[in-house]
């Protein structure tokens, strides 16, 4: 029997010659260096593969029962979701491993970045990651517009409105975003074709081409302080790094199977636990009640969308991502030479922790969003309130609810927190000011209701406002 | 030019031409949707005589795909200012003109809010707060036989002509 099996091997590898080509490649040589414990920091690449094997298998699965035409993709899905045998756990693994791509992708990127491995001769690598990175977000994007629910429904209107406001092209970039004049049925069949075949299809090119240059440029030797890279030596000095070096598989290999293997367990243990988030409603452009969110790793640039100051407005959104991206692909042309130690490149810690301090804020605020005025039917004030007002203050309490105040303004620790905290402003204000910010609005959210109250009204709710005094 | 010069500048050249001929009907096919203009149509979305204050009126594309399904559907907000004549109506994008979210009318503030940002509109459209930076959206109409037609218009984005 294991002669046969012998047999089997020997006859097949005569025909492929695998030891020579890709068992060759596979062991080709790295920095013995890798062997030490900085060699854990050489893994995310692997891990981010790792998981987008996953992503295409279970992506393969869902779109076995997916019908991406707007009278069937919702229903398609909750059947994938509930009904169908493992479809929940087929979708959740595709969920949680979407998010998971997304932050492999900046781990291994911040770590490339820190390490100078994208300087030369290894610029190609680091262009050829950075459309690698685009491309990921890319797939993030249009996988949650094929959920089919309001959110995405008015995302994908979001999506068209920030690429209207780019200059000349706006126009055209909107209608490409919608798939024609209108977002209608044409769109998701679009975002389908786009999120299964296109951009896998350029994925899978940039891969190889990465993967290509992470074998023929060979991996960056760990970087060393006071010794920067001069492109007129490099290389000479590499080819004797190498001449030392260990064959990546299976000595540093194993690292990586390791971690790929961590990150397959915990999108496997996400999808089994928390899973994919439920459906919204089904979107319908005449339902106007919504509030489109995007999945976690977007909403700090969700936040970001909401907290710009108003004379900004389209220079951030056309602009900041412009310039990200521009700085990607220019980062390695720019600097392809020097230091590549991170103790040396201090700007260079800077440009990698601080987006991250400051998308994680804009992320938590993203969560809370106080900028959402609360529109909830039936809000009530708390008791303690509106006990012991009277009349006159009461119909003041009862307008603060039905004038939509309440969905701005907080009091005693309810209500929305779009605007000021009124729980202290009979205090804060003389009864001249709070008439006037009513009547003539502020600056920021506040409009003015001076046509649309009448003094009676008025009258009532300052005394109202004016029984919050903070005590 | 030697043979094999020029065997390989057919080569490559042949190539080249394989993926003219085929890329060409499929880079039209995909970006024919964009600068095909709508139908010049107005839409009848109902009596002129039911529409009262602000309401939202919901109608369905007169020629949507088959499977379109529920994206048939489109609304609108329907101001009413005047018994008859050019003062009558002013029809609103359910878009704000911030990011495209739904504006919500609330009647007893008589106010449009959206719930993505806190953009606020008066009731003729213009801006009271928040992050907007004009006025809602308005769509041409018109009242022909006691109906209510409107224009049937491209989702409008801040790149639309302000309406005279």
């Amino acid at each position: 029997m294991r002669g046969a099996w012998r047999a089997a091997l020997a006859w097949l590898d005569e025909r492929l010659e695998l030891g020579d080509s890709v068992l060759a490649v596979l062991r080709h040589p790295v920095p013995v260096a890798l062997e030490g414990r900085i060699g854990w920091w050489y893994v995310f690449g692997s891990a981010t593969l790792g998981v987008f094997v996953v992503q295409i298998a279970t992506g393969v699965g869902l779109a076995m029962t997916y019908v991406p035409a707007p009278n069937s993709a919702y229903d398609t899905l909750q059947f994938i979701t509930h009904d169908a045998a493992l479809g929940g756990v087929v979708r959740g693994i595709h969920y949680w491993g979407a998010g998971a791509m997304v932050v492999l992708v900046l781990i291994h990127m911040s770590q490339v970045f820190l390490f100078g491995a994208y300087k030369y001769p290894r610029e190609v690598n680091w262009l050829s990651g950075s459309v690698l990175l685009l491309l990921v977000l890319a797939m993030a994007f249009t996988g949650q517009l094929l959920r089919w629910d309001q959110d995405a429904f008015w995302s994908i209107v979001v999506a068209a409105e920030q690429a209207g406001r780019a200059p000349l092209i706006g126009d055209i970039l909107a209608k490409l975003v919608i798939a024609g004049q209108t977002v209608g049925g044409a769109t998701l069949t679009r975002f389908y074709a786009t999120h299964v075949f296109l951009i896998p299809a350029a994925i899978f090119g940039f891969i190889g081409l990465h993967l290509y240059l992470v074998v023929k440029r060979g991996i960056s030797e760990p970087p060393e302080s006071g010794r920067p890279v001069d492109p007129r030596t490099y290389r000479q000095r590499y080819a004797e790094i190498l001449r030392r070096g260990i064959p990546f598989y299976p000595d540093a290999a194993y690292r990586d199977a390791i971690v790929a293997f961590v990150a397959v367990v915990v999108v496997l243990v996400l999808a089994l636990v928390v899973g994919a988030p439920e459906l919204g409603k089904p979107a319908d452009p005449t339902v106007v009640v919504a509030d489109p969110k995007p999945d976690w790793y977007f909403l700090g640039y969700f936040s970001l969308l909401a907290l710009i100051p108003r004379e900004a407005e389209s220079l951030v959104i056309i602009g900041l991502p412009t310039f990200a991206v521009l700085y990607l692909f220019a980062l390695p042309l720019l600097f392809p030479a020097g230091e590549r130690h991170w103790s040396r490149r201090p700007a260079a810690i800077a440009v990698v922790t601080i987006p991250f301090v400051a998308y994680v804020a804009l992320t938590l605020a993203g969560f809370q969003s106080p900028w959402v005025p609360k529109l909830t039917d039936g809000a009530q004030l708390p008791v303690q309130v509106t006990i012991g007002l009277t009349p006159q203050q009461q119909s003041g309490a009862k307008l603060f609810i039905s004038k939509d105040c309440f969905a701005c303004h907080a009091i005693a620790g309810a209500g929305g927190r779009r605007g000021p905290d009124l729980s202290d402003v009979g205090s804060r204000l003389p009864r001249d000011r709070i008439v006037q910010r009513i009547l003539t609005g502020g600056a920021g959210g506040m409009p003015a209701f001076a046509g649309n109250i009448t003094p009676q009204e008025l009258d009532d709710l300052v005394a109202f406002l004016e029984t919050r005094t903070g005590k | 030019m030697d043979r094999r010069e020029f065997l390989s500048r057919i080569t490559l050249g042949l190539s080249a031409l394989i993926a003219a001929l085929v890329g060409l009907p499929i880079i039209g096919y995909l970006l024919a949707p964009l600068v095909q203009p709508l139908p010049d149509q107005y839409i009848d979305v109902g009596a002129a005589d039911s529409f009262h204050d602000t309401t939202l009126v919901k109608f369905r594309d007169p020629s949507p795909l088959p499977w379109a399904g529920q994206l048939a559907d489109s609304a609108l907000w329907v101001r009413r200012r005047a018994d008859s004549g050019a003062q009558m109506f002013q029809v609103f994008s359910v878009h704000c003109t911030h990011l495209g979210c739904p504006v919500n009318w609330r009647p007893a503030a008589g106010i449009f809010l959206c719930p993505c940002h806190g953009g606020v509109f008066y009731a003729d459209g213009r801006v009271a707060g928040g992050p907007p930076e004009r006025p809602l959206f308005e769509r041409d109409w018109r009242v022909e036989g006691g109906r209510l037609m409107v224009r049937a218009e491209p989702l409008p984005t801040i790149q639309t002509p302000k309406a005279t």
